[in-house]
């Protein structure tokens, strides 16, 4: 099958940029750590309130500027509803649903991940500037979806 | 051979004579779209004006179920009876036959009982689900029946457009199938593949829904939903590639540039349409990392038809402007008919196209995708693809269809003209300041983003106006197309030779041979369908092993 030169030539030209993103991507995830939240660990979400460490959510020191945070989303709030850490701190999420889908999103960070019932969703950042950060559900849970949200305080 | 002529002959005849029916048939379709479109345009610009905090819904019709209703109707209701209606159309008009128009109107008619049973259940506030409706939220069963049957209707129309296809190769052996016909039936295919999922899922929900069963997999249901919502996207654009391929070109007398290379890029999206699903959830527990990577590879792969395209349809541009002894870029563009409606509508959807597309690649690559997952940036990439190019393509096309079917003159062409140029104009406006408040942060699908005057929250405001008055410009656009196309209807005036009204481009003199095979669609199906499982087998087989949750159903609005 005989294929015009320029447009044989349009096409190497579409494949080698896809190629490279595809290269750009691959080397991200595997030298970077750059993948997409992806957890398998899964949980009984009638059972979240006496599930260790969601019977008791908040915010858990590990060491110094390294924190955990466990969130039980719920309609049409999150628990805990404010959390503050140290500016520098590396806050590791842990969030899962006792009812419907939800969103975890902190606007203008890269904190965002599907909460959905059945498992557990997992996300960290490192807080580097002072300042109280908005933390919304971003996934359409019900009539009250837009008042679902929290705040994360940054000293 | 010679049993076989005549009797082509003899099917010529009886198709002109049958003709009036399917054309009454096409025109169904097509202005049950325009009326969809009508009233979803209604709706958008409300949510538009909502998010703008100009207005603030009422309870008896809040905002979360109108946006149900937009997105239903705009997403699965005017594209698929506009598609069905377009491809009916171009199997009819390609393949000469003595044909019944049963399956079609029944097609029709199990479309619009489904639609109409779906549209009633959200109005009445009883299925606001949004038009994922992920699990465990609970709609009536009304809307689960009324969505599954306006898939099914789409089926009868399927077998419609893809018996006429084999029965084209079976009476004229060795002879290449035509061009608009092999569109329609490679488009078709790919459907029927993607929408077995979403039917699956329905099978789930809607016993579940009754109450007959306790509960479902949430994280299943979502995966079905999207192994049918993607591809639900390339259903959109293989119908306006169609049209651009084979309708655009005979608005300024040019031909298709290359057959073969055309039905290369049709193969290509039936195959790799459908196993790409999981680039719209990349950020879910419970699925792989690797599997993600997969897919979101295998959507890159999808975006070189596309490159395809773009190439074949400036070169079908140039090649026409050579013949007229036009040459250079900018001689070239002025050559183009810029007065024509059906020129300018997806001429300018192209240009929306060129954003659309390169955001299309953001989306799919996997770990960017968390700075724009669920933020309106996402909100502002399908509106400039499927409110871009697939729409302004279908209301440029209509344009031409309209008269050709129905035989009358096109109301008020210089209004349709300022339509396309006003939608291009209002949608520009729109997404870009939806993609922009995206990189800010907005979220998607929130009534009020104000989030009680959060510091953060106070950047998305003057965005958000922005959108509401491009989605203004949008709604008076569509008003002015309803008046175009009812207007043509109601002042019937005459139009002779109305079957000219709309044509396909001939093929290109000088085009290559097109090789036999790529004729051969049961065989680039398996290709599909094989794909489809293997893309996902994998992560199905791993939810179903890690969880074993069945959620009952909450109604939490």
């Amino acid at each position: 099958m005989h294929v015009h030169r320029a447009e044989r030539l349009w096409l190497m030209f579409a494949v080698a940029m896809m190629a490279v993103f595809l290269a750009v991507i691959t080397v991200a995830a595997l030298v970077d750590g750059m993948i997409p939240p992806s957890r398998l660990q899964s949980i009984d979400p009638t059972r979240v309130s006496q599930t260790p460490p969601f019977d008791k959510p908040g915010l858990h020191k590990i060491a110094d500027h390294v924190y955990e945070a466990y969130y039980v989303a719920h309609i049409f709030a999150f628990d805990p509803a404010t959390i503050a850490v140290p500016a520098g701190s590396r806050v590791t999420f842990f969030v899962t649903s006792a009812d419907v889908m939800h969103g975890f999103s902190i606007p203008e960070t890269g904190v965002n991940t599907a909460v959905e019932p059945g498992w557990v969703s997992s996300v960290a950042h490192t807080f580097t500037t002072p300042g109280t950060f908005l933390l919304i559900c971003n996934e359409y849970c019900g009539s009250g979806h837009q008042l679902m949200a929290a705040k994360v305080v940054v000293r | 051979m010679i049993a076989a002529a005549t009797t082509v002959g003899a099917d010529r005849g009886d198709a002109a004579v049958n003709r009036a029916a399917g054309e009454l048939l096409v025109l169904a379709h097509i202005y049950t779209a325009t009326l969809v479109l009508g009233i979803g345009a209604l709706f958008g610009m409300l949510q538009g004006l909502s998010r703008a905090s100009v207005i603030t819904m009422p309870d008896w019709f809040d905002y979360y179920r109108m946006l149900t209703a937009h997105g239903v109707l705009m997403a699965l209701v005017f594209t698929t009876f506009f598609i069905c209606g377009y491809f009916t159309y171009s199997t009819y008009q390609t393949i000469p036959r003595m044909r019944s128009f049963a399956v079609g109107w029944t097609g029709y008619l199990v479309m619009l009982v489904g639609t109409v049973m779906a549209a009633a259940t959200i109005l009445s506030g009883n299925a606001t689900v949004l038009y994922t409706f992920y699990a465990p939220l609970k709609a009536s069963p009304w809307f689960y029946l009324g969505a599954t049957l306006l898939i099914a209707g789409t089926w009868f129309v399927a077998y419609d457009v893809i018996a006429n296809f084999i029965w084209f190769k079976r009476h004229h052996p060795g002879v290449k199938s035509p061009l608009p016909s092999y569109m329609a039936t490679v488009t078709m295919i790919m459907w029927c593949l993607a929408t077995v999922g979403v039917v699956v899922e329905m099978l789930m929900l809607l016993p579940w829904s009754l109450g007959w069963t306790p509960g479902v997999n949430v994280s299943l249901t979502r995966m079905l939903f999207w192994s049918f919502g993607h591809p639900l996207v390339y259903f959109w654009i293989m119908c306006a590639y169609a049209i651009w391929y084979t309708v655009v070109p005979a608005r300024f007398g040019g031909t298709v540039f290359s057959d073969a290379l055309t039905r290369v890029a049709f193969i290509m999206l039936l195959i790799l349409s459908t196993p790409v699903g999981l680039h719209h959830e990349f950020l879910d527990p419970g699925i792989g990392a690797g599997w993600k990577w997969l897919h979101s590879m295998i959507t890159y792969g999808v975006a070189l038809p596309s490159f395809m395209t773009a190439f074949a349809i400036f070169a079908s541009f140039e090649v026409a402007a050579r013949k007229a002894n036009v040459r250079g870029f900018w001689r070239t563009i002025a050559f183009l008919p810029w007065k024509d409606p059906v020129f300018t509508g997806p001429a300018l959807g192209m240009v929306l196209f060129i954003f659309g597309g390169f955001g299309g690649i953001v989306n799919a690559s996997y770990s960017m995708d968390v700075l724009v997952h669920n933020t309106m940036w996402i909100v502002g990439h399908f509106h400039v693809t499927v409110g871009g190019p697939v729409a302004m393509t279908f209301i440029g096309a209509s344009y031409a269809l309209i008269p050709a079917l129905s035989g009358r003159k096109l109301f008020a062409p210089k209004l349709a003209l300022l339509q396309t140029y006003l939608w291009f104009a209002g949608m520009l406006i729109m997404s870009t300041s939806m993609h922009w408040a995206g990189l800010l942060g907005a979220p998607r699908r929130t009534s009020n983003v104000t989030y009680f005057g959060a510091q953060g929250a106070a950047t998305w405001h003057p965005e958000m106006v922005w959108a509401a008055i491009g989605g203004m410009i949008i709604a008076l656009s569509v008003v002015m197309f309803i008046i175009v196309a009812t207007g043509t209807y109601v002042a019937n005036v005459k139009l002779p030779n109305h079957r000219s009204a709309f044509a396909f481009a001939p093929l290109d003199a000088r085009a290559m041979e097109t090789p036999m095979v790529f004729d051969k669609l049961g065989r680039w199906a398996g290709v599909a369908v094989a794909l489809a499982f293997l893309a996902y087998v994998g992560p199905i087989w791993q939810q179903l092993q890690q969880t074993s949750y069945l959620a009952p159903g909450m109604r939490t609005w």
